[in-house]
């Protein structure tokens, strides 16, 4: 009906404010996504950075692009809760009732992933750049990072949305975060990947995160991203649709 | 239009099981209208089909004069649900929960129309309180209040009062018949007899699959044996005793 499509965007803008509150409120949502990535780059930079040979002079340097990675892994999690209790307590079904947009509800918790995330990345480039972090990068090459992380973050969002949508209790529905939550450990994140040993080396250099983590150095550092950055889109990118398809068919048969 | 709604030989299954086996009733506009039945006879699921969250198998169902498998969007313009579990936010406030449901019904002055809803449901007090904080009976209330927003002219209430004390359920009634009052339409599902009695116009049975009756509550009593006169000394229920003493009656 044409009043529905016309308020396609106010209706989402209600679910995003809605779910933004579920953030804002949640004080173990804000340590995970926010302090904790916080606390862990002044631990591996103070406390463990002096003896990690990371090749350039400054650890925070190498270090920041991994721990962005990781805050915004560590809040995919929270995505899957949100949409499962949505669903266990009947909301979805009211909002499904009611004349607004029958995936408004759903991309409300999607774009509240988006926006949260910018939010606490901001946070912890702000601390970043206070402990001595510095880049020489421009405008674009910084545009090109907020696209890339927001393209992964979308990724991780819609393979949490298949989870909290098909989840039958919640830690089912969380459960989705931890194989998550290592890739960037075993990655050139914290490390490069010279050290490891082969098998490990081989994983590392293979898997999303690191060729994410590279081309977001590479770009922040004025260095030639090279392949790495086809790598890293292609990715996010085949990962994103098949997972956002899967996450649409569970959505709509859920009816 | 002399219906609210109409329904005709509807089928739904799950899988293998037969829920609803050609469902039959129709809805008079302004009434109250109580679907009876156990626990697992199919209510709900007649009330998800008539709210378009579900699709039956074959027959028809009109709500308010739209179809509501060909034209969804009218129908949920037109009807509120409240579900059998109350669905509140709990993160959010009273207050909150109601701006949010005008916003999205798309009213001109979502904090007044909370405003009054929270003032006529007795939660002006614990509006700013999240509604986790709240009690069953409270929830409830905001529950409804919710569904209340934009003035639907159908509202379903599936199973309104179960799991609320006997203060908290009168509260409820009270509300069902002020809606009606008001003009409203209003499709009741519940496992007690007496909510059926007390609120309803017309009360349906439904029973494996099928409503086995359907009629004004005189017109049930007709179909079973006269009542007989015997002379008891009446002794007040523990629920009237309950009442009494904590000053509702």
């Amino acid at each position: 009906m044409e009043t529905i499509k016309n308020y396609y965007f106010r209706d989402m803008g209600v679910m995003l404010g809605r779910s933004m509150r579920h953030v804002s409120r949640s004080m173990d949502t804000i340590i995970t996504v926010t302090i904790m990535p916080i606390a862990l780059m002044l631990l591996f930079v103070y406390v463990l950075g002096g003896a990690i040979q990371s090749g350039t002079d400054k650890y925070v340097n190498y270090l920041l692009p991994g721990i962005l990675l990781m805050a915004i892994a560590n809040s995919i999690g929270y995505v899957s809760f949100r949409l499962f209790t949505d669903i266990q307590r009947g909301i979805f079904e009211r909002f499904h009732s009611m004349p607004i947009a029958r995936s408004a509800a759903l991309w409300g918790h999607v774009l509240t992933s988006l926006v949260s995330n910018i939010i606490s990345i901001t946070v912890i480039i702000i601390v970043a750049l206070i402990m001595g972090f510095r880049s020489p990068a421009g405008v674009l090459s910084w545009l090109a990072v907020g696209g890339i992380l927001a393209l992964f973050t979308l990724t991780l969002t819609w393979i949490a949305a298949i989870a909290g949508l098909s989840a039958k209790s919640v830690d089912g529905a969380s459960a989705i975060a931890y194989p998550i939550h290592f890739l960037p450990l075993i990655s050139s994140a914290f490390v490069p990947t010279k050290t490891m040993p082969a098998g490990v080396r081989a994983f590392a250099e293979n898997q999303p995160v690191t060729s994410i983590v590279e081309t977001i150095r590479a770009l922040l550092f004025n260095q030639p991203v090279g392949n790495t950055i086809w790598v890293a889109l292609a990715w996010c990118i085949a990962i994103m649709i098949v997972a956002y398809f899967f996450a649409m068919r569970v959505y709509k048969r859920r009816k | 239009m002399k219906n609210s709604i109409q329904v005709k030989g509807l089928h739904k299954s799950y899988r293998e099981l037969h829920v609803l086996k050609g469902v039959d009733f129709e809805v008079e506009k302004g009434s109250i209208f109580a679907l009876l039945g156990s626990n697992g006879a199919g209510k709900t699921t007649i009330v998800k089909i008539l709210s378009t969250l579900l699709k039956q198998d074959s027959g028809e169902a009109t709500v308010n004069g739209f179809d509501v498998i060909s034209k969804p969007d009218n129908v949920r313009q037109s009807i509120s649900l409240t579900g059998q579990f109350a669905a509140v936010d709990d993160v959010l406030t009273g207050r909150e929960n109601l701006v949010m449901i005008a916003r999205l019904r798309h009213l001109d002055n979502p904090r007044q129309v909370a405003e009054d809803l929270l003032t006529r449901f007795g939660l002006i007090d614990a509006a700013d309180r999240k509604s986790s904080t709240y009690s069953g009976g409270m929830r409830r209330r905001l529950d409804i209040a919710m569904s209340l927003v934009g003035n639907s002219a159908l509202i379903f209430l599936d199973e309104p009062t179960t799991g609320l004390d006997p203060e908290a359920r009168i509260e409820v009634w009270k509300i069902v018949k002020e809606l009606a009052d008001n003009g409203t339409t209003v499709f009741l599902t519940t496992q007690y007899l007496e909510e059926a009695e007390q609120l309803a116009d017309r009360i349906a049975i439904l029973h494996e699959g099928k409503i086995i009756v359907n009629g004004t509550l005189a017109e049930l009593k007709k179909l079973f044996p006269p009542a007989k006169v015997e002379y008891i000394e009446k002794q007040p229920t523990l629920e009237d005793i309950f009442l009494s003493i904590i000053g509702k009656k």
